[in-house]
């Protein structure tokens, strides 16, 4: 499976209402596998970008591209489903279900993606591979079966981190996953995030306001100078 | 997927199970009470059409044919009035009439009503499907004047045997003020259980009846020679030779000269109490069903209150991979719980309620409850419950739906 970009964008133009147009982005490219940091600070469209490219959007003009599937070909349904196989995801806060314990938040893409579950257990069970994510990630044993409401916000990122990463799906989204953790324990979630993306072969996009974060990636954007969205109707 | 997205739902829930809990509770009552209301009525009617048989008609002072049958054979009420011992003779006599048993209330004994009667009685009264009374033990007054037959359940609360002796008061009530007990009375015998009024009656003969009377109205010569014809009794029931001849006789004594009578056929007059009773069963009925409703609103209520602080939960659910369909699924399976966790609850505990209180309201009301599992109203209200308390869900879901497609990806708090 190779493919050429985890993301390439055409031309686009978003709103959330008809005659809105809060994103315009000429081009914009993510290779396969490739980690990028995107320097997002608030108001610069970056929800919307997200939202677009996670396909719970549609744009509202040009073309984009998510692992070589034009989105726009694709029906609301098809892309949820396209999402659920293809992308994971990790929020800025809050991003365990409070109901389900740290594992079964960890293996719920697995109930909505029949391809993930089968990549997810090519080497056992669904279990021991969310285990092993959850260890890699740097949680021990008794973690993973605690609720998930008792964990510390820095263990919520990593369990968030371990569910974007299993069953391997082609792009990894990360909104603002270090803003509440610490100095010491951000630099090392960065770290293990990106060597679990290297070793699933996922392309990750990290998006943050922190300017610091960026020497961290091999390449960086910034989205207020892709997005010209403001600058025309200003 | 669905059933992933059930399983969910049910884990959302035990989270939450303080609120769902109380949701439960409150559809379980409105069940309860709903099919506690359905159950009384049926079993009021069955007790009640099952109580005499056999008699084709039922003659007393003039009054309305309800209060007449629920007074002489349900034993409910007061007597309007009494009727000679004349108008029974002629009566008795009637062409056609095959019996006539003399029946006199009025009193107490320990608050159970007296039925003052004669032997004819316990051959003649039928219940249920043309069954007769029998006797545990004993056998009827013969020509012991003194005699008494108890009811099964009389003999069981007071702890009666054969050869106990009881004195008898005046009126009606549990406590009376005139006992008498210059004149014993000896039990001579006990009914079998019967699930009618008779169970809780005590059987004397009408000479004792008489002598009550002539104790409190008139205190000289009550030691006299006893007129072996009462005055007067409260009423008859009468079985005729041919079915066809009831009719003419009850028009008969409706339109009798001599004394303002009544005569009613029991099953019309039945007909008739249902009639009657069955605005207040419909009241009772719609009461109880909008309770119901009242409990499957309070699952709208309770999921849309969830959903602002759960707008996080379905952003993940939504970033994962879950469609909107899932998310409303989501919800309306988690009415679905609830609805069915309330309406089983219901069911499960009018059915044991009804077990545990079914003695004591036989023996105390005479009434049979119906127990013994499952009945097809129970399951029909089950699925009823179940099935509005899904629609019930379809609201906060479809608020759900809308704040899934309107928060896209990234939710601000």
């Amino acid at each position: 499976m190779t493919r050429a970009f985890a993301i390439e964008i055409d031309q686009l133009e978003f709103g959330w209402k008809p005659r809105q147009t809060l994103l315009r982005v000429e081009r914009f490219e993510l290779a396969a596998g490739e980690r990028l940091f995107l320097v997002g600070p608030s108001g610069s469209g970056k929800s919307s970008l997200l939202s677009v490219i996670a396909g719970i959007a549609p744009a509202s003009a040009g073309d984009i591209c998510i692992l070589d599937q034009d989105m726009g070909a694709l029906s609301p349904a098809r892309r949820d489903a396209f999402r659920a196989d293809n992308l994971g995801v990790i929020f800025q806060l809050f991003n365990l279900v409070p109901y389900l314990t740290p594992l079964e938040n960890v293996l719920l893409p697995c109930r909505f993606s029949p391809q993930r579950r089968k990549l997810a257990m090519a080497n056992g069970s669904l279990g021991d591979e969310g285990r092993r994510l959850l260890m890699a990630l740097g949680l021990d044993g008794d973690v993973v079966s605690r609720p998930s409401t008792e964990l510390s916000v820095g263990q919520q990122q990593r369990v968030a981190a371990a569910r974007a990463l299993i069953g391997s799906p082609g792009l990894i989204i990360a909104d603002e996953p270090t803003s509440a953790l610490d100095a010491d324990s951000r630099d090392n979630f960065i770290q293990l995030l990106q060597k679990e993306c290297e070793a699933a072969n996922s392309a990750l996009l990290f998006v943050s306001h922190d300017q610091a974060l960026g020497a961290f990636f091999d390449r960086r954007v910034d989205l207020s100078e892709i997005n010209t969205a403001g600058r025309v109707s200003a | 997927m669905n059933g992933a997205i059930f399983n969910l739902a049910l884990k959302s829930l035990g989270n939450r199970l303080f609120t769902v809990g109380l949701t439960v509770l409150a559809i379980a009552m409105s069940v309860t009470l709903f099919l506690a209301v359905d159950k009384i009525r049926t079993g009021a009617r069955t007790s009640f059409s099952t109580t005499i048989s056999g008699t084709d008609l039922i003659v007393g002072a003039r009054s309305g044919s309800i209060n007449l049958l629920l007074y002489s054979v349900f034993r409910i009420g007061d007597p309007t009035g009494a009727m000679s011992w004349e108008s029974y003779e002629r009566i008795a006599g009637a062409p056609g009439v095959e019996w006539a048993v003399p029946i006199s209330l009025g009193d107490s004994h320990r608050g159970y009503r007296v039925v003052g009667t004669n032997n004819d009685y316990f051959e003649r009264y039928r219940y249920g499907r043309d069954l007769p009374l029998a006797f545990r033990a004993g056998e009827a007054f013969g020509a012991n004047e003194e005699g008494v037959v108890i009811g099964a359940q009389v003999a069981s609360d007071l702890g009666y045997e054969i050869g106990k002796e009881i004195s008898l008061s005046h009126g009606i009530g549990e406590v009376s003020f005139a006992d008498h007990d210059e004149h014993p009375m000896l039990v001579t015998g006990i009914l079998r259980p019967t699930g009618t009024p008779v169970d809780r009656s005590v059987h004397v003969t009408l000479e004792a009846i008489e002598r009550i009377h002539d104790d409190v109205v008139e205190e000289d010569g009550h030691d006299e020679e006893h007129a072996y014809e009462p005055e007067q009794i409260t009423a008859v029931f009468i079985g005729m030779e041919q079915p066809t001849l009831v009719l003419r006789l009850q028009r008969q004594v409706n339109t009798y000269p001599d004394e303002a009578l009544s005569a009613i056929i029991p099953g019309v007059a039945l007909m008739q109490l249902w009639e009657v009773v069955g605005a207040g069963e419909a009241a009772f009925g719609a009461i109880s069903a909008f309770v119901i409703l009242v409990g499957l609103i309070s699952i709208a209520t309770s999921l849309s209150a969830s959903l602002n602080e759960r707008r996080r939960e379905m952003a993940i659910l939504r970033a994962v991979g879950a469609r909107p369909g899932h998310v409303f699924v989501l919800l309306v399976s988690e009415a679905t719980a609830i609805a069915a966790a309330g309406a089983i609850a219901g069911i499960v505990l009018i059915n044991l309620l009804f077990v545990l209180i079914a003695g004591g309201v036989q023996s105390r009301y005479g009434l049979t409850l119906a127990s013994g599992g499952l009945s097809l109203t129970d399951m029909l209200t089950g699925v009823v419950v179940i099935t509005s308390g899904t629609m019930m869900g379809i609201l906060p879901a479809r608020r759900a739906l809308k704040n899934a497609l309107a928060d896209g990806l990234t939710v601000k708090l």
